[in-house]
């Protein structure tokens, strides 16, 4: 009987033993692995993981929707012209390009041998079909709206290409540019499953929620990129990437937090740009109290933007003074920024001039998937209290930001940033116009108007000195009227691990991994 | 037969109902998958041209029975977001979450049945004391704390494995395996916890009985006793509750994929539910459903057929 | 069996810590050291020491304050939470276990659907559709926590009215309702008592889960779960942001879970 209990004691410690030696046998075979990784880091010298905040929602460009899908798919597609990191367009798929007087005909020449990802040449044709298909010419609707301005596109030879407008337009460039009309093969079967493009980077596969992966293209025209394998891994969320960058995990992460930044070690560079965006507690200005243009300047006087950048982000940061950015250069203004310094006394009487001298409160939605937004906004409302305003957050998801704030229009306040899909004045300021389909914050002013359109008939005629100075009013109007309580252009932080080097920033929504390369 | 074949009409019944609400619920949400769709450049002829390309235009129960038919032949619909079948976005991830609630089954079936017995033996001791103790703390701490701390303790200061540094099953199954092992026992820590002290406490309860005492007082040696007639009557109760856990445990591994950044089927669950992605969202929450009721189901026929005074 | 009942040291421990966090809440409710939304760049993520507490977070705010409040905020939610769980598993559980049949049926069936319903999940849609914020998670999770309930309490009607004295009040001429609540419910508080104090246990674990989410308590108020999910990030760099709140949610479902325990 002595025995048999010993033998069935032995039987539970061994089960216990096994679930031990399990986990820790998981954990030491694991541990070789992070060891070797490091070494083949080193050693072939030619690989890096870039964590992603979410996953691409599409890998066709024509059907690309969110700026940080189309900011990767730069790597793998190009279209006829792109932008290049000063923001200048530069020729891709075209070698040239030349415009008709009138502003109407635009004729490129087809860079000369330049290759798709599967070896076939470009053809005219493919050119023709992929930006008839952007403009809705193939059937269907426009997959880009300010396309529906093609009226042809043709193809007279097999080495140019002629694309006719039905009205000139300074910004058509700019939108031809964007990897929303990229050129693909007319004949490729699945773009979703197997995408082809031109671009420095070609496509071998893809995990749902988990990674993507590319690998350098060698028959690229242009500068070939210098590391060979990039896997795109997608982070669960902001919160985890810390660990996953000291775990070792990932090798860059672009958009951390100041805070983030703050808790890398030794391991990381962090490099400092700007996120080219306008953030700003956008009031809707047809609901009251946001209708009285006092009681928006009073939350402009009571909002002290340098205590935010120091809450927020350490000081960094680059105030604005109205919707535009500097990376716009000629259209920004930047005396606009000390319009309004902080001034309590000022804020206050008037909001006692506005008829609120007990202040109000109000509701700020916020979306909560951006957590600069989120940690900015505690600071303004802790501010209003200065002067006896009380601003309720809401977070909200993004999609719902989308429908209720975005279209609906049903907020009294929110709190995002704006940024420009082109690095045109209109990408900024068209939405302010009173009868603009976009024109979340239901700005009514007739004196900006009438200075917009100065500004598109001065582009018409391509008089570019007279379109500056209009929409520089523009500009100016905004931050006299106090549209929107202005913040800043927020500092982008990237977080790089030591050893990789050439991460260059763009004025755009732009990721480049053609430049990055290792030590 | 007869008590199987009622529990299967009325598990039928329960999921048509959850397809329904599932269905309903998500019609009613604000913002619909036309407009995430065509995001910040929706103009409203062009959200009214795609709703009606969707079909979002149509009556609701029409909506509902088609999809429901569809569904049931393993049609789950497109997603909005990738523009690919649902069922070929699930049917990779699937796995992920399935190994996960299995292994962290076994965990907990592993290391709580020795753990229990021997509180049991030893109830009223220190090491007793220790372990109740323990378990008592881990019980209250949050589940995504749990998650974080292991993540810190194993992942950034022991080395034991690369936090966020999940690999596929497809790609390295020996991989795959020795990250998931620390999510799984995040998952599994507080459910060991609760069946100890089930366990502990039925054994403990059961041989205060008077069956027991009569086989002691028969000569029986102790362990013989414990786990011939006390540990069979015990475990009656804890098998119950592990019954209940495989379903929390599927369950549970939505905040803890979060937490280690694996893309299972929770992932896909909460960016679907965050991007309106409606075919994603219903197809994963009545297979998540349909998955709790089975188990429930199975655990049932299992439970009447161990002891079939059990009616209810 | 004793007429004089002797406490075991869990009860006792149990007891101390609930009565130690129920005071703390009740202070919070009266008074904070610092005004809990208060920011003072000098002190981000400051230490502990005789000025804070319990040190500062990042935006340099009093934490032992945020934790007041916060308990406070948490002990709302779960006390909310409870009340309507056990108020809808009362009455569904007393009348499907009391008269069973096609009701019991009926209900069950729909206690079924919710039961398999994943009560985060339940939280993500009812957030979706009526918005962020406290009251909709208590309403969310207290839907969710009614099935629970219900299950108990059913089983211990089905147990007590086939019972001789409730057959005999039957008999009697007493009306239903009264043997449903006075007759029977009594009996049924003991079982009920202990998971009412699991089930508080259990909310103010969801709570923190569905914080660190995004869906519960809005900046800048605070809740244990929502402080102890925004301090991740600090976690190297300032331990004691994640470690109040954290101590504060282990001692208040310890506390409970002792006495629970006790009860049995």
């Amino acid at each position: 009987m002595a025995k048999r209990r010993q033998g069935l004691g032995k039987v539970l410690l061994a089960s216990m033993l096994l679930t031990l030696t399990v986990a820790l046998g998981g954990c030491s075979g694991d541990k070789q692995d992070g060891d070797s990784e490091k070494v083949s880091d080193t050693a072939a010298a030619s690989h890096i993981t870039i964590g992603i905040p979410q996953d691409l929602d599409s890998l066709v460009p024509s059907l690309s929707q969110g700026a940080g899908t189309q900011e990767i798919l730069y790597n793998i597609y190009e279209g006829l012209y792109k932008p290049d990191s000063e923001g200048n367009l530069v020729p891709a798929v075209a070698s040239d390009y030349t415009m008709s007087e009138d502003g109407l005909v635009y004729t490129f020449t087809l860079r000369d041998g330049i290759k798709f990802h599967n070896g076939n040449p470009v053809t005219a044709a493919d050119v023709k079909y992929s930006i008839d298909t952007c403009a809705g010419l193939n059937g269907g609707e426009p997959v880009i709206s300010a396309f529906s301005n093609i009226v042809g596109v043709e193809a007279p030879d097999e080495n140019t290409i002629v694309i006719t407008l039905k009205e000139s337009s300074s910004s058509f460039m700019a939108i031809l540019s964007t990897v929303e009309a990229a050129i693909v093969p007319a004949d490729a079967a699945d773009l979703q499953t197997n995408p082809i493009g031109t671009g420095p980077y070609k496509f071998v596969s893809r995990s749902l929620q988990e990674n993507v992966v590319l690998e350098r293209f060698d028959g690229y025209w242009g500068e070939p990129a210098h590391i060979k394998d990039v896997t795109l891994k997608v982070l669960a969320d902001s919160d985890s990437i810390v660990m996953n960058l000291e775990g070792g995990a990932v090798d860059l992460v672009a958009r951390i937090s100041a805070a983030q930044a703050a808790e890398l070690g030794d391991d990381f560079e962090v490099l400092e740009g700007t996120m080219n965006l306008v953030q700003a507690v956008y009031l809707n200005n047809a609901v009251a109290p946001f209708d009285n243009e006092k009681v928006r300047q009073a939350l402009c006087y009571a909002v002290n933007r340098q205590e935010i950048l120091d809450f927020v982000s350490e000081g960094k940061g680059t105030l604005v003074g109205s919707s535009m950015f500097p990376a716009f250069g000629k259209y920004y203004i930047e005396e606009l920024n000390d319009l309004y310094t902080t001034d309590i006394e000022k804020a206050k009487a008037l909001l006692v001039e506005a008829g609120y001298p007990d202040g109000f409160s109000f509701t700020m939605k916020v979306p909560s998937n951006y957590q600069q937004h989120v940690d900015t906004a505690q600071v303004v409302a802790e501010q209003l209290k200065q002067i006896g305003v009380t601003a309720d957050i809401e977070l909200i998801e993004w999609e719902t930001w989308l429908s209720d704030v975005y279209q609906g229009r049903d907020f009294e306040a929110t709190l995002v940033g704006v940024d420009a899909s082109t690095l045109t004045a209109g990408a900024m300021l068209s939405r302010f116009r009173s009868d603009a389909h976009n024109n979340f914050i239901n700005y009514n002013n007739q004196e900006y108007d009438a200075a917009y359109a100065e500004a598109l008939a001065a582009e018409s005629v391509m008089d570019d000195d007279k379109a500056t100075e209009a929409y520089k009013k523009c500009e100016t109007i905004l931050a006299g009227t106090a549209a929107n309580v202005y913040i800043q252009d927020m500092c982008e932080l990237v977080a790089v691990r030591k050893g990789y080097t050439g991460y260059t920033f763009y004025p755009l929504y732009i990721q480049d991994f053609s430049k990055l390369d290792i030590q | 037969m007869r008590y199987i074949g009622k529990k299967l009409a009325a598990m039928i019944i329960t999921l048509l109902c959850i397809s329904f609400l599932v269905y309903l619920a998500f019609d009613l949400i604000p913002g619909d998958a036309a407009l995430a769709a065509l995001g910040t450049d929706a103009t409203p002829e062009s959200l009214a041209a795609l709703r009606e390309q969707l079909g979002l235009n149509r009556p609701f129960l029409e909506r509902y029975l088609e999809w429901l038919v569809h569904f049931l032949c393993g049609d789950f619909g497109t997603s909005y977001k990738y523009h690919m079948p649902v069922a070929d976005m699930i049917v990779s991830k699937l796995p992920i979450t399935v190994i996960m609630a299995v292994i962290s089954f076994f965990m907990m079936v592993v290391i709580s049945l020795p753990v229990g017995i021997y509180t049991a033996k030893h109830s009223g001791r220190r090491i007793d004391r220790f372990v109740m103790a323990l378990n008592q703390v881990v019980m209250s701490v949050p589940h995504f704390f749990m998650g974080i701390l292991i993540t810190y303790l194993f992942g950034m200061l022991l080395k034991f494995f690369t936090p966020g540094g999940f690999v596929s099953y497809e790609t390295d199954f020996w991989g795959f395996l020795s990250y998931i092992i620390f999510p799984c026992f995040a998952i599994a820590l507080p459910k060991i916890a609760m069946s100890v002290k089930l366990l502990r406490s039925s054994c403990i309860e059961e041989s205060k009985k008077d069956y027991v005492r009569t086989a002691y007082s028969k000569g029986n040696n102790t362990n013989k006793v414990l786990y011939r007639h006390v540990l069979r009557n015990a475990i009656i109760p804890v098998i119950t509750l592990w019954g209940m856990t495989l379903a929390d445990m599927l369950v549970g591994s939505i905040v803890i994929e979060q937490v280690f950044n694996i893309p299972g089927i929770g992932r896909i669950l909460l960016t679907s539910i965050s991007y309106r992605d409606y075919p994603v969202v219903e197809a994963v929450i009545v297979l998540i459903a349909f998955v709790v009721i089975v188990t429930n189901f199975v655990v049932d026929v299992i439970y009447q057929l161990v002891d079939p005074r059990i009616s209810v | 069996m004793k007429r004089k009942k002797t406490y075991s040291p869990n009860f006792i421990m149990g007891l101390v810590i609930t009565g130690a966090m129920l005071l703390l809440v009740l202070a919070g409710f009266i008074y904070t050291p610092y005004d809990i939304t208060k920011m003072d760049s000098t002190a981000k993520l400051a230490a502990p020491s005789l000025k804070h507490l319990m040190g500062c977070d990042n935006f340099g705010r009093d934490i032992f304050s945020r934790v007041l409040k916060g308990m406070g905020n948490t002990f709302v939610i779960a006390a909310a939470t409870v009340t309507i769980g056990t108020v809808g598993g009362v009455i569904i559980g007393a009348f499907t276990g009391y008269f069973g049949g096609l009701l019991d049926e009926v209900l069950m069936r729909v206690n079924d659907v919710v039961f398999a319903f994943p009560s985060i999940l339940l939280a993500l849609v009812f957030v979706s559709i009526f918005g962020t914020g406290k009251y909709n998670v208590i309403g969310a999770l207290g839907i969710a926590f009614i099935p629970s309930f219900a299950r108990i309490v059913r089983g211990e009607f089905i147990k007590y009215r086939e019972m001789d004295y409730v057959k005999s009040a039957r008999l009697a001429g007493v009306g239903q309702l009264r043997i449903i609540f006075v007759h029977i419910l009594p009996n049924a508080m003991p079982v009920l008592l202990s998971s009412i104090m699991i089930g508080f246990n259990n909310a103010v674990l969801a709570e923190a889960g569905m914080s660190y989410l995004g869906i519960g308590v809005q900046p800048p108020s605070a809740s244990l779960g929502s402080m102890l999910s925004e301090s991740q990030t600090y976690l190297f760099s300032a331990p004691w942001y994640a470690l109040f709140p954290g101590l504060m949610i282990i001692l208040m479902v310890l506390g409970l879970s002792l006495l629970a325990d006790a009860g049995k």
